[in-house]
């Protein structure tokens, strides 16, 4: 059978996710997916004296309990691949330091997710490895900074700007037999850019990305939203979501309920986040807190997990260049118990 | 009395710049070199002092004050020491406003750590 | 292929990005900017308030000149926005009012000391002193770009 159908890419083997973990920020703990992750932090400093060193920190963490959970040691593991925000990924890198697994550093922006474990999924069907560990890590006081303004400045918010979320999600994928769920496809995104400029506006930037992904893994695998129990995209937030199913509808396929957004689910109203949540964190928390493990429990039964990335960077910003989105798509499948 | 026209006054300052924030894609630091400059032109014009006159601090307050304090010095440094004054007059005026934020902002810095936002 | 030259500062199609553009601004969750205007008017005018306290203290106890009761009381009240900001108050208020905290002096002094604080863990040096003006830099170098030019034609025209 060919490995390739237009863009998407059927993998041969049963790519199985041997163990998943979620560490979450305070904030998060109290959002409506509190009692998913495996753990909370009570302080996001999480005893470090400076954010950077707390993200980092969540990495390794997540990174070693998601391989304690699959059972596994680090020394099974092949490949390291992971991702945060920050610049020269320091926190992924740093954290890789500590851990003797060979490293590959991805920025994917949100979208880091979906790329590690794509790019783990390729690399276990090719047979390069066996067992691959992939990381997202994202920490809303190192992005604050990073991208927007100080945190005491007294700077109002709109109501497209999203919160980014404190998190760490590690998955451990392995090529050997056992019990799902399964990695059956991925489509790579292209970088797609509608010409959005306003960075408080990232799931507008993002919207077309994913649209064009998810369109292409539904011709390319032949399905329908209706063949999924589930289509989740990264952190598109409230309003981006809006606009990914306007712009699906007006490509003749209608999500219906089906398609949902990580960002949007990730907090309640109340936590006057505005638009949800974004980040690496957001989709990996929400997809190894919760998808995983709703998958495992045959509440869902196969889903598309689409994280989606914003390109830019401040520097990018102030040159007064748009915001170019990629989107990459992960099927995953419940499979036979 | 000065109370009721400083709170009409400053607030409606105020306003012009929250029209700016919602209607516009300016950030914080572009709004607030608006109305520095606004108040430099507006003092130039003459027409921010009887503003000052009138609102007292509903005027000086907001950061168009601040740019009326430049202009002002400028002019009034011109007057005293001549030409050498284009360049004295507006960083002396407003010097006791920047010392203070400068050794506070350093001062705070030392004291406290940044905070998560709820 | 197209040639790159042919390709960038091209996103997508100028047309699309255009149309994509009004569309999302059609679409967007509207801004409720009277009731924003309303926080701004209120929570700017009291702050003006406070600071016609310290002209009135000024003038009348401690015998200074008009002009330099409203530089007494500019200092007063960046000394009180910048201890707010230190303790986490300043961003909370800001949040509620908008422009009503960012548009008086206030707001100058929360701009000074929030990245004097946020950089504190890069050092004294590089740190906090690089980046303690990092957003009101701009604001000294043109208000003060400004008034030197008014000087300049002040002096050579109107003198």
């Amino acid at each position: 059978m060919e490995k390739r159908t237009g863009r998407t890419i059927r993998l041969q083997k049963k790519i199985r996710f041997a163990g998943c973990a979620s560490i979450a920020g305070p904030m998060e703990g109290e959002g409506p997916l509190g009692s998913c992750f495996d753990q909370v932090l009570e302080d996001d400093l999480w005893g470090e004296n400076t954010w950077e060193k707390a993200e980092s920190k969540m990495f390794y963490e997540a990174v070693r309990l998601a391989i304690a959970k699959s059972g596994m040691s680090m020394e099974d593991m092949h490949f390291l691949l992971g991702g945060d925000l920050l610049n020269q990924l320091i926190a992924a890198s740093f954290a890789a330091r500590q851990i003797d697994i060979p490293f590959l550093g991805l920025y994917g922006a949100c979208s880091t997710m979906a790329e590690t474990l794509s790019l783990g999924s390729m690399l276990l069907d090719g047979g390069f490895a066996e067992q691959v560990v992939c990381c997202a890590t994202s920490h809303f006081s190192t992005a604050e900074r990073q991208f927007r303004f100080p945190l005491e400045m007294g700077a109002q918010r709109t109501p497209t700007a999203q919160r980014t979320v404190t998190g760490a999600g590690a998955t451990v994928l392995t090529s050997k037999y056992g019990p799902g769920p399964y990695i059956t496809h991925v489509t790579i995104g292209r970088v797609v850019d509608f010409g959005i400029k306003d960075a408080n506006n990232m799931g507008a930037a993002m919207a077309p990305a994913a649209a064009d992904s998810i369109l292409t893994h539904l011709e390319d695998t032949q399905t329908r939203p209706e063949d999924y129990s589930a289509i989740f995209t990264g952190d598109l937030g409230t309003f981006g979501l809006e606009i990914l199913r306007d712009l699906l509808i007006k490509a003749g396929v209608d999500p219906k309920d089906v398609l949902r957004d990580c960002g949007a689910e990730m907090f309640a109203p109340e936590q006057d986040t505005h638009a949800g949540g974004s980040g690496c964190g957001c989709s990996g928390i929400t997809l190894n807190g919760r998808l995983i493990p709703e998958l495992q429990k045959g509440e869902l039964d196969r889903i598309l997990f689409i994280a989606t990335g914003a390109l830019m960077s401040t520097v990018s910003s102030q040159q007064g260049e748009s915001i170019p989105g990629v989107a990459h798509v992960v099927q995953i499948e419940r499979g036979a118990q | 009395m000065i109370f009721v026209k400083a709170f009409v006054i400053g607030g409606l300052i105020c306003v012009i710049g929250q029209i700016l924030l919602a209607k516009t894609n300016l950030t914080f630091a572009r709004i607030l070199v608006i109305f520095v400059v606004s108040g430099v032109v507006l003092s130039a014009l003459g027409l921010y002092g009887p503003l000052v006159d009138f609102a007292g601090a509903g005027a000086t307050i907001p950061l168009t004050g601040f740019g009326h304090t430049l202009a002002q010095g400028v002019k009034i440094a011109i007057q005293t020491d001549g030409w050498v004054g284009i360049l004295t007059g507006g960083v002396t005026a407003t010097a006791g406003g920047i010392a203070a934020a400068v050794f506070f902002g350093y001062l705070n810095a030392l004291i406290f750590n940044p905070k998560t936002k709820k | 292929m197209e040639s790159y030259e042919a390709k960038k500062g091209e996103p997508q199609a100028k047309e699309t990005a255009q149309a994509y553009n009004a569309y999302i601004l059609n679409r967007m969750p509207k801004t409720k900017v009277l009731q924003g205007c309303i926080k701004a008017f209120i929570v700017g005018g009291l702050i003006c308030c406070i600071g016609q306290v310290f002209i009135e203290i000024g003038q009348n106890y401690m015998g200074m000149e008009a002009l330099d009761a409203r530089g007494f009381a500019s200092i007063c009240m960046v000394i009180i926005g910048a201890t707010l900001t230190g303790f986490g108050v300043y961003d909370i208020i800001g949040k509620f009012a908008g422009a009503g905290s960012v548009v008086p002096i206030t707001g100058f002094a929360n701009s000074i000391v929030a990245p004097a604080i946020e950089f504190k863990r890069e050092g004294l040096v590089l740190g906090v002193g690089a980046n303690l003006f990092k957003i009101a830099g701009p604001v000294l170098v043109n208000g003060i770009s400004a008034s030197v030019v008014y000087g300049l034609l002040y002096f050579l025209f109107l003198r």
